[in-house]
């Protein structure tokens, strides 16, 4: 076994496993105050990597664009929150599931029309798009680097938020009885627009952070949110340190599986074997993981106390 | 059945339009038509399937493209090996074959991920459902020896005594058949004291486990028979496209079938028909306006979703009553 390359892959697992965070903390977050389920977090995401990158292009600056892109996509979540999902509310879940699916049918195609069919490639300030030495002979990309860093550190943040703020306060004490934040006199309806648009800043953040490794497309607002609500599963939906491992565990189980599974089932069958098995069982391994966790734990590894 | 309400005026009035329609824009030389009748017919039997255990049973499955996947494979792999040599144990084109791996292997699958799936309930449901159609998704992508994303082409389709599944209409036919015989199977089992405990613990689920149903087998068993049924509406639409890859698995899919019993009506018998139908032939229409006719399709679903209740047969409902 290459304990270097063992390294970077766990690097890069943890780099996946915060971006997934950063996704699945919002939709975990709206799911947990609001009882709200939305497909289209996705979307926001996608839509938020295609601000970031039209800025960045615009204003030739990187950090800029983020730090402008961010709260549009925050504004973003509020137009969607009053016009779309306010009215969804006291439906049930599964009039939510249609009507954020027809939510992204309407983002994805009018970012087509905006941006084009073709993906955008974001480019990166020169003191970020290097690498850097971790130690003699491991190298590991900057600009990695960073989202590990940025999503650590967001991940800080809204522990801090949730845990010793006022409005972390109101977003606990709105996610185990929404009748009795309301009836005490809180504004309920603006609590509730500004945790929407909190999850979609966060969505946007991600997308923003991922765009320039794999450039702003359409189909990557698909692709994310199905692993962001295996992440919530595993985690307890509703769970803000359950995102966070949940995310951890995928990212790092994902990565590693897709690098070294290959290598492992070679000690026990041939490699022409190993070679057409290792990929079709990592592509399936997280939801495979999600399936032993729920058929121990129905609620995921950290159900809410309420609910 | 006794008196006719509105609601099987309907019903009885689009099943013969079904019957009559295609068959004679066939003869008119519009084979268009003809083809797009049958995709609608087909659909309208994963709808269908799909309706009883979300209409019936309360069961939001987010998943169900999985199963037409593993039906439409069942024909395209067997006759893969059949061409291209290998895998001599299925290497067949063999209709009864392709007809019976389709419904066992969905039914198992159904097996598996219900026994997971079902003991979770509301939005755990949907996702775990929706999670495990992924994971078949993506299974079908990495299979290189399938062609993976690109999909395989069925050259030959799946052969059977007495009917040529290569004439449309027959094709045609026996997927009307196959509709109408689902219809009836669902009718009959929705009617029966199985359906009548399904549809109870739809309704309160803690008051049937207190009667003394175990409502996790009664669910379990429903599940795996919607999943039979939709995987062989996937056998049926293999052999119609002749064209089948892990994209008919893809999640936007089983949102799309969702949609279609929800715009019909969930818990009628013709709802998800008139669901599929309605969803094809718009889809077709303003496509053939703009390529970006998701964008009003989205609207459209949206305001389905705040204003219409009880999908289009709500609305005869409504008048009938």
């Amino acid at each position: 076994m290459d304990y270097t390359l063992l390294f970077v892959q766990v690097l890069n697992g943890l780099q996946l496993g915060l971006l997934l965070f950063l996704v699945a903390s919002g939709l975990t977050l709206v799911f947990g105050i609001l009882d709200f389920v939305n497909l289209a977090h996705g979307s926001i995401y996608m839509i938020g990597a295609f601000i970031g990158a039209s800025l960045t292009l615009l204003l030739g600056n990187f950090l800029l664009a983020v730090l402008i892109a961010v709260p549009l996509t925050g504004v973003l979540g509020y137009l969607i929150e009053r016009f779309v999902a306010r009215q969804l509310y006291d439906k049930d879940h599964l009039d939510h599931v249609l009507g954020t699916f027809g939510l992204i049918l309407v983002l994805d195609t009018s970012a087509h029309i905006i941006w084009g069919p073709a993906g955008i490639t974001v480019p990166l300030p020169a003191w970020l798009d290097g690498q850097v030495a971790l130690f003699t002979g491991v190298v590991f990309p900057t600009f990695r680097l960073l989202i590990i860093s940025v999503g650590l550190a967001v991940a800080a943040g809204l522990f801090w938020l949730v845990n010793y703020t006022k409005l972390g306060m109101l977003i606990r004490a709105g996610a185990s009885n929404r009748t009795m934040v309301s009836a005490l006199g809180i504004d309920i309806q603006t609590l509730f627009a500004l945790v929407f648009a909190l999850g979609a800043m966060l969505a946007g953040l991600a997308g923003m952070l991922i765009a320039p490794i794999t450039t702003a497309s359409i189909g990557m607002g698909g692709q994310i949110i199905i692993t962001a609500f295996v992440v919530i599963i595993i985690g307890g939906i509703g769970s803000m340190k359950g995102a966070f491992i949940g995310a951890i565990i995928i990212g790092l189980i994902d990565t590693l599986g897709r690098s070294f599974l290959d290598q492992l089932f070679e000690l026990f069958m041939s490699e022409s074997a190993a070679e057409t098995a290792a990929p079709a069982v990592s592509a399936m391994m997280i939801y495979i993981l999600m399936a032993i966790i729920l058929a121990v734990k129905p609620q995921g590894l950290f159900p809410p106390k309420v609910r | 059945m006794g008196k006719m309400t509105v609601v099987s005026w309907v019903t009885l009035f689009g099943m013969v339009l079904l019957a009559v329609l295609p068959p004679l824009f066939l003869m008119n030389g519009q084979a268009f038509y003809m083809d797009l009748a049958t995709r609608l017919v087909i659909l309208g039997i994963a709808a269908v399937s799909l309706n009883l255990i979300l209409g019936f049973g309360g069961m939001v499955s987010f998943g169900h493209a999985a199963f037409i996947g593993l039906g439409a494979y069942a024909v395209g792999i067997p006759a893969h090996h059949a061409t291209w040599g290998g895998f001599d144990l299925i290497a067949s084109y063999n209709g009864f074959l392709h007809l019976g791996l389709a419904i066992s292997i969905s039914a198992l699958f159904a097996l598996i991920t219900g026994a997971i799936s079902l003991r979770t309930k509301g939005v755990y449901f949907i996702m775990i459902t929706m999670a495990f159609g992924q994971m078949a998704f993506f299974l079908f992508q990495s299979l290189d020896v399938y062609n993976g994303d690109d999909g395989l082409t069925i050259d030959v389709r799946s052969e059977f005594p007495l009917i040529n599944l290569d004439e449309p209409l027959q094709l045609y036919i026996l997927s009307y058949v196959s509709l109408v015989g689902v219809m009836l199977l669902v009718r009959m089992i929705v009617n029966s004291r199985f359906g009548m405990v399904l549809q109870g613990a739809k309704g309160n689920n803690e008051r049937m486990l207190t009667l003394g149903y175990n409502t996790y087998f009664y669910r379990l068993t429903a599940y795996v028979i919607s999943g039979a049924m939709c995987g062989y509406a996937g056998f049926l639409l293999g052999n119609f496209t002749t064209f089948i890859s892990p994209d008919m698995m893809h999640w936007t899919r089983s949102g799309e079938l969702m949609f279609m019993v929800i715009l019909g009506g969930a818990s009628t018998l013709f709802g998800p028909v008139l669901g599929s139908s309605v969803f094809i032939l718009v889809e077709e229409i303003l496509s053939s306006f703009t390529i970006f006719w998701h964008l009003p399709f989205g609207l459209m679903l949206i305001g389905l979703v705040l204003f219409i209740r009880g999908g289009l047969m709500g609305l005869f409902k409504s008048k009938g009553r």
